[in-house]
Protein backbone atom coordinates (compact mmCIF):
# COMPACT_ATOMS: atom_id res chain seq x y z
CA UNK A 1 0.00 0.00 0.00
CA UNK A 2 2.43 2.44 0.77
CA UNK A 3 5.37 1.48 -1.91
CA UNK A 4 2.06 1.92 -4.78
CA UNK A 5 1.29 5.21 -2.62
CA UNK A 6 4.94 6.01 -2.80
CA UNK A 7 4.93 4.76 -6.87
CA UNK A 8 2.20 7.62 -7.74
CA UNK A 9 3.56 10.21 -5.27
CA UNK A 10 7.12 10.42 -6.35
CA UNK A 11 7.13 14.25 -5.05
CA UNK A 12 6.21 12.79 -1.12
CA UNK A 13 8.02 14.89 1.37
CA UNK A 14 8.91 12.18 3.31
CA UNK A 15 11.34 10.75 0.64
CA UNK A 16 13.05 14.59 0.41
CA UNK A 17 13.41 13.83 4.26
CA UNK A 18 15.05 10.57 3.71
CA UNK A 19 17.37 11.59 1.53
CA UNK A 20 18.30 15.04 3.70
CA UNK A 21 18.87 12.64 6.46
CA UNK A 22 20.95 10.45 4.52
CA UNK A 23 23.15 13.51 3.46
CA UNK A 24 23.08 14.99 6.77
CA UNK A 25 23.71 11.52 9.13
CA UNK A 26 26.80 10.93 6.74
CA UNK A 27 28.31 14.34 7.30
CA UNK A 28 27.20 14.12 11.14
CA UNK A 29 29.16 10.16 11.41
CA UNK A 30 32.27 11.44 10.12
CA UNK A 31 34.98 12.09 12.62
CA UNK A 32 36.93 14.32 9.77
CA UNK A 33 37.17 17.94 10.62
CA UNK A 34 35.92 20.11 8.12
CA UNK A 35 38.71 20.74 5.23
CA UNK A 36 40.00 17.34 5.62
CA UNK A 37 39.20 15.61 3.00
CA UNK A 38 40.74 18.07 0.65
CA UNK A 39 43.88 17.48 2.83
CA UNK A 40 43.46 13.97 2.71
CA UNK A 41 43.24 13.81 -1.05
CA UNK A 42 46.27 15.89 -1.97
CA UNK A 43 48.57 14.14 0.33
CA UNK A 44 47.11 10.78 -1.19
CA UNK A 45 47.97 11.94 -4.67
CA UNK A 46 51.36 13.17 -3.87
CA UNK A 47 52.32 9.48 -2.09
CA UNK A 48 50.66 7.77 -4.77
CA UNK A 49 51.93 10.29 -7.90
CA UNK A 50 55.15 8.50 -6.59
CA UNK A 51 55.20 5.34 -8.24
CA UNK A 52 52.61 6.05 -10.60
CA UNK A 53 51.30 8.84 -13.06
CA UNK A 54 48.10 9.98 -11.52
CA UNK A 55 45.01 11.58 -13.57
CA UNK A 56 45.15 14.19 -10.60
CA UNK A 57 41.78 15.93 -11.98
CA UNK A 58 39.88 12.45 -11.93
CA UNK A 59 40.76 11.26 -7.97
CA UNK A 60 37.55 10.88 -6.04
CA UNK A 61 37.42 10.60 -2.19
CA UNK A 62 34.07 9.27 -0.25
CA UNK A 63 33.16 7.84 2.80
CA UNK A 64 29.90 5.61 2.33
CA UNK A 65 27.85 3.61 4.65
CA UNK A 66 28.09 0.05 5.83
CA UNK A 67 24.59 -0.20 8.47
CA UNK A 68 26.14 1.78 11.21
CA UNK A 69 30.21 1.60 9.90
CA UNK A 70 31.80 4.26 7.63
CA UNK A 71 34.12 3.13 4.68
CA UNK A 72 36.39 5.65 3.12
CA UNK A 73 36.55 5.01 -0.55
CA UNK A 74 39.25 6.21 -2.90
CA UNK A 75 39.14 5.95 -6.51
CA UNK A 76 42.28 7.03 -8.26
CA UNK A 77 42.45 6.51 -11.97
CA UNK A 78 46.17 6.02 -13.32
CA UNK A 79 47.52 8.28 -16.74
CA UNK A 80 47.34 6.02 -19.52
CA UNK A 81 50.64 4.81 -20.15
CA UNK A 82 52.01 5.25 -24.11
CA UNK A 83 53.53 1.60 -24.52
CA UNK A 84 55.84 2.50 -27.53
CA UNK A 85 59.21 2.75 -27.44
CA UNK A 86 60.91 5.92 -27.78
CA UNK A 87 61.76 6.92 -31.68
CA UNK A 88 65.52 6.79 -31.08
CA UNK A 89 65.52 3.11 -30.53
CA UNK B 1 19.64 -8.88 40.31
CA UNK B 2 17.68 -6.01 38.69
CA UNK B 3 18.11 -4.25 35.37
CA UNK B 4 18.52 -0.92 34.68
CA UNK B 5 16.87 0.49 31.41
CA UNK B 6 17.69 4.26 30.26
CA UNK B 7 15.07 5.65 28.22
CA UNK B 8 16.72 9.07 26.03
CA UNK B 9 16.42 10.46 23.01
CA UNK B 10 18.79 13.23 22.32
CA UNK B 11 16.10 15.82 20.96
CA UNK B 12 13.49 16.77 23.46
CA UNK B 13 9.32 16.86 23.07
CA UNK B 14 9.84 13.08 21.35
CA UNK B 15 7.87 11.11 23.86
CA UNK B 16 10.65 9.94 26.30
CA UNK B 17 9.10 10.62 29.51
CA UNK B 18 6.00 9.09 28.42
CA UNK B 19 7.21 6.07 27.08
CA UNK B 20 9.19 5.73 30.26
CA UNK B 21 5.96 5.61 32.47
CA UNK B 22 4.47 3.48 29.91
CA UNK B 23 6.75 0.31 29.89
CA UNK B 24 7.39 1.01 33.90
CA UNK B 25 3.73 1.17 34.40
CA UNK B 26 3.34 -2.21 31.50
CA UNK B 27 6.16 -4.00 33.37
CA UNK B 28 4.83 -3.73 36.63
CA UNK B 29 0.97 -4.30 35.35
CA UNK B 30 2.95 -7.97 34.28
CA UNK B 31 4.14 -8.50 37.39
CA UNK B 32 7.79 -7.35 37.55
CA UNK B 33 9.06 -5.03 40.87
CA UNK B 34 9.65 -1.74 39.07
CA UNK B 35 11.44 1.53 40.14
CA UNK B 36 11.70 4.40 37.77
CA UNK B 37 13.79 7.40 38.39
CA UNK B 38 13.23 10.60 37.19
CA UNK B 39 17.17 11.85 36.22
CA UNK B 40 16.01 15.18 34.62
CA UNK B 41 16.94 17.44 37.38
CA UNK B 42 15.01 20.86 37.84
CA UNK B 43 12.41 19.39 35.50
CA UNK B 44 11.02 17.13 37.07
CA UNK B 45 7.36 15.76 35.04
CA UNK B 46 7.69 11.98 35.35
CA UNK B 47 5.84 12.14 38.76
CA UNK B 48 2.57 14.58 36.54
CA UNK B 49 2.58 11.66 33.49
CA UNK B 50 2.06 8.88 36.02
CA UNK B 51 0.22 10.73 38.25
CA UNK B 52 1.98 10.72 41.69
CA UNK B 53 2.92 14.30 42.04
CA UNK B 54 1.05 14.96 45.01
CA UNK B 55 2.82 12.66 47.26
CA UNK B 56 6.45 13.91 46.67
CA UNK B 57 8.62 14.18 50.17
CA UNK B 58 11.83 13.93 49.50
CA UNK B 59 13.57 13.18 45.54
CA UNK B 60 16.92 12.32 43.70
CA UNK B 61 19.12 14.77 45.40
CA UNK B 62 17.94 14.19 49.34
CA UNK B 63 19.47 10.78 48.64
CA UNK B 64 22.32 11.49 46.83
CA UNK B 65 23.41 14.56 49.55
CA UNK B 66 21.95 11.89 52.60
CA UNK B 67 19.13 13.80 53.70
CA UNK B 68 16.89 10.72 53.81
CA UNK B 69 17.30 7.39 53.08
CA UNK B 70 16.27 6.14 49.48
CA UNK B 71 13.58 4.14 50.48
CA UNK B 72 12.26 7.48 51.83
CA UNK B 73 12.04 9.23 48.38
CA UNK B 74 10.60 5.87 46.61
CA UNK B 75 6.74 6.90 45.92
CA UNK B 76 4.61 3.88 45.38
CA UNK B 77 2.31 3.62 42.62
CA UNK B 78 -0.84 2.60 44.75
CA UNK B 79 -2.86 1.08 41.07
CA UNK B 80 0.10 -1.34 40.65
CA UNK B 81 0.91 -3.87 42.68
CA UNK B 82 4.91 -2.95 42.52
CA UNK B 83 5.90 0.26 40.73
CA UNK B 84 7.35 2.90 42.55
CA UNK B 85 8.97 6.76 41.64
CA UNK B 86 11.91 8.12 42.45
CA UNK B 87 10.85 11.85 41.68
CA UNK B 88 13.76 14.62 40.16
CA UNK B 89 14.34 17.18 42.51
CA UNK B 90 12.43 20.37 40.47
CA UNK B 91 15.01 23.20 42.42
CA UNK B 92 18.25 21.78 41.81
CA UNK B 93 20.03 21.47 38.72
CA UNK B 94 21.86 18.55 37.12
CA UNK B 95 25.46 19.35 38.44
CA UNK B 96 23.98 18.34 41.87
CA UNK B 97 24.20 14.37 40.80
CA UNK B 98 27.11 12.61 39.19
CA UNK B 99 27.38 9.72 37.19
CA UNK B 100 28.83 7.99 40.59
CA UNK B 101 25.84 8.78 41.97
CA UNK B 102 23.45 7.33 39.73
CA UNK B 103 25.30 4.41 39.74
CA UNK B 104 25.54 4.20 43.53
CA UNK B 105 21.83 4.41 43.90
CA UNK B 106 20.57 1.94 40.98
CA UNK B 107 23.25 -0.59 42.58
CA UNK B 108 21.17 -0.36 45.86
CA UNK B 109 18.27 -0.84 44.03
CA UNK B 110 19.33 -3.64 42.01
CA UNK B 111 18.90 -6.56 44.76
CA UNK B 112 15.13 -5.74 44.76
CA UNK B 113 14.10 -4.73 41.55
CA UNK B 114 13.71 -6.84 38.64
CA UNK B 115 14.00 -3.43 36.19
CA UNK B 116 15.16 0.28 37.13
CA UNK B 117 13.85 2.57 34.48
CA UNK B 118 15.74 5.67 33.77
CA UNK B 119 13.92 8.70 32.30
CA UNK B 120 16.44 11.01 30.74
CA UNK B 121 16.71 14.30 29.80
CA UNK B 122 16.63 15.86 26.57
CA UNK B 123 20.51 16.83 25.42
CA UNK B 124 24.26 14.86 25.82
CA UNK B 125 25.24 16.84 28.66
CA UNK B 126 25.47 16.20 32.54
CA UNK B 127 21.87 14.89 32.61
CA UNK B 128 22.25 12.42 30.12
CA UNK B 129 25.56 11.00 31.05
CA UNK B 130 24.00 10.51 34.85
CA UNK B 131 21.15 8.64 32.87
CA UNK B 132 23.29 6.46 30.96
CA UNK B 133 26.22 5.98 33.57
CA UNK B 134 24.12 3.13 35.18
CA UNK B 135 22.47 1.24 32.07
CA UNK B 136 22.36 -1.94 31.21
CA UNK B 137 20.75 -1.72 27.98
CA UNK B 138 18.98 1.92 26.33
CA UNK B 139 16.33 2.59 24.83
CA UNK B 140 16.20 5.39 22.31
CA UNK B 141 12.81 7.32 21.27
CA UNK B 142 12.52 8.91 18.36
CA UNK B 143 9.59 10.59 15.67
CA UNK B 144 9.50 10.18 12.11
CA UNK B 145 10.81 13.54 11.45
CA UNK B 146 14.34 14.89 10.86
CA UNK B 147 15.36 16.79 13.41
CA UNK B 148 14.59 13.55 15.79
CA UNK B 149 16.16 10.83 13.79
CA UNK B 150 19.26 13.37 13.38
CA UNK B 151 19.39 13.54 17.07
CA UNK B 152 18.54 9.57 17.46
CA UNK B 153 21.32 8.92 15.40
CA UNK B 154 23.78 11.01 17.55
CA UNK B 155 22.43 9.15 20.51
CA UNK B 156 23.40 6.12 19.19
CA UNK B 157 27.32 7.25 18.35
CA UNK B 158 27.36 8.14 21.84
CA UNK B 159 25.98 4.88 23.45
CA UNK B 160 28.17 3.18 21.03
CA UNK B 161 31.70 5.40 22.17
CA UNK B 162 30.52 4.44 25.77
CA UNK B 163 30.68 0.67 25.18
CA UNK B 164 27.03 0.81 26.47
CA UNK B 165 25.42 -0.65 23.08
CA UNK B 166 23.67 -1.62 20.76
CA UNK B 167 20.82 0.77 21.64
CA UNK B 168 17.48 -0.29 20.76
CA UNK B 169 14.81 1.67 19.25
CA UNK B 170 11.27 3.45 19.69
CA UNK B 171 9.74 5.17 16.94
CA UNK B 172 6.86 7.15 18.29
CA UNK B 173 4.14 9.09 16.95
CA UNK B 174 3.96 7.18 13.39
CA UNK B 175 0.52 8.67 11.71
CA UNK B 176 -0.13 5.67 8.98
CA UNK B 177 -2.42 8.20 6.66
CA UNK B 178 1.21 10.33 6.66
CA UNK B 179 2.80 7.27 5.70
CA UNK B 180 0.63 5.82 2.96
CA UNK B 181 0.46 9.47 1.76
CA UNK B 182 4.23 9.64 1.28
CA UNK B 183 4.36 12.62 4.06
CA UNK B 184 5.94 11.39 6.69
CA UNK B 185 9.16 8.59 7.32
CA UNK B 186 8.13 5.07 7.68
CA UNK B 187 9.44 3.13 10.19
CA UNK B 188 11.68 1.32 7.34
CA UNK B 189 12.87 4.29 6.39
CA UNK B 190 13.70 5.29 10.29
CA UNK B 191 15.90 1.91 10.50
CA UNK B 192 17.54 2.14 7.07
CA UNK B 193 18.75 5.10 8.22
CA UNK B 194 19.80 4.32 11.92
CA UNK B 195 20.57 0.85 11.38
CA UNK B 196 19.76 -0.20 14.74
CA UNK B 197 17.00 -2.73 16.58
CA UNK B 198 13.73 -1.47 16.75
CA UNK B 199 11.67 -2.50 19.99
CA UNK B 200 8.66 -0.78 19.16
CA UNK B 201 6.34 1.28 17.31
CA UNK B 202 3.78 3.64 18.78
CA UNK B 203 1.30 5.06 17.16
CA UNK B 204 0.39 9.07 16.65
CA UNK B 205 -2.80 8.89 19.08
CA UNK B 206 -4.68 11.83 21.17
CA UNK B 207 -5.37 9.61 23.54
CA UNK B 208 -1.97 9.72 24.90
CA UNK B 209 -2.73 13.12 26.33
CA UNK B 210 -5.97 12.29 27.82
CA UNK B 211 -4.07 9.41 29.37
CA UNK B 212 -0.92 12.35 30.80
CA UNK B 213 -3.71 15.26 31.56
CA UNK B 214 -5.37 12.24 34.07
CA UNK B 215 -1.85 11.13 35.03
CA UNK B 216 -3.20 7.09 34.53
CA UNK B 217 -0.53 5.64 31.91
CA UNK B 218 -2.00 4.54 28.50
CA UNK B 219 -0.15 1.21 29.06
CA UNK B 220 -3.12 0.45 31.60
CA UNK B 221 -5.53 0.56 29.18
CA UNK B 222 -6.32 -2.66 28.18
CA UNK B 223 -8.39 -1.65 25.06
CA UNK B 224 -5.96 1.40 24.10
CA UNK B 225 -3.92 0.01 20.80
CA UNK B 226 -1.68 2.85 21.93
CA UNK B 227 -1.49 0.96 25.09
CA UNK B 228 -1.21 -2.41 23.49
CA UNK B 229 2.11 -0.83 21.84
CA UNK B 230 3.61 0.40 25.19
CA UNK B 231 2.65 -3.52 26.36
CA UNK B 232 4.38 -5.13 23.24
CA UNK B 233 7.72 -3.26 24.25
CA UNK B 234 7.47 -4.04 27.94
CA UNK B 235 7.31 -7.88 26.42
CA UNK B 236 10.30 -7.08 24.48
CA UNK B 237 12.29 -5.77 27.25
CA UNK B 238 11.26 -9.17 29.39
CA UNK B 239 13.03 -11.05 26.66
CA UNK B 240 9.61 -12.54 24.63
CA UNK B 241 9.57 -12.35 21.31
CA UNK B 242 6.26 -10.20 20.40
CA UNK B 243 5.70 -9.67 16.38
CA UNK B 244 6.01 -6.02 15.24
CA UNK B 245 3.45 -4.98 13.36
CA UNK B 246 2.19 -1.98 11.45
CA UNK B 247 0.17 0.79 13.66
CA UNK B 248 -2.73 0.55 11.92
CA UNK B 249 -2.64 -3.29 12.35
CA UNK B 250 -2.70 -3.49 7.88
CA UNK B 251 0.00 -4.54 5.97
CA UNK B 252 2.99 -2.06 6.01
CA UNK B 253 5.57 -3.67 4.13
CA UNK B 254 8.62 -3.99 5.52
CA UNK B 255 7.18 -4.33 9.18
CA UNK B 256 5.06 -7.32 8.01
CA UNK B 257 7.27 -9.24 6.53
CA UNK B 258 9.40 -8.40 9.35
CA UNK B 259 7.18 -9.41 11.90
CA UNK B 260 6.29 -12.51 9.67
CA UNK B 261 10.09 -13.42 10.00
CA UNK B 262 9.96 -13.10 13.46
CA UNK B 263 7.16 -15.13 13.83
CA UNK B 264 8.75 -18.06 11.50
CA UNK B 265 11.73 -17.60 13.90
CA UNK B 266 9.52 -17.58 17.24
CA UNK B 267 7.74 -21.07 16.20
Amino acid sequence: MRTLARLFNVKGSANTAKERLRLVLIHDRSTLPPGAMEELRDELIEVISRHVDVDRGAVRLEITQDGRSQRLLADIPLKRVDRRLPEEY
Amino acid sequence: MGRVITITSGKGGVGKTTAAANIAAALAAMGNKVVCIDADIGLRNLDVVLGLENRIVYDLVDVVEGRCKLRQAMIRDKRLGELYLVPAAQTRDKSAISPKDMKRVCDELRSDFDFIVIDSPAGIERGFKNAIAPADEIIIVTNPEVSAVRDADRIIGIVEAEQKGPAKLVVNRINQNLVNRGDMLAVADVLELLAVELIGIVPDDQAVLVSTNRGTPIALDAKSRTGQAFRDIARRVMGEQVPLSSPNGSGGGFITRLSKLLRAGGD
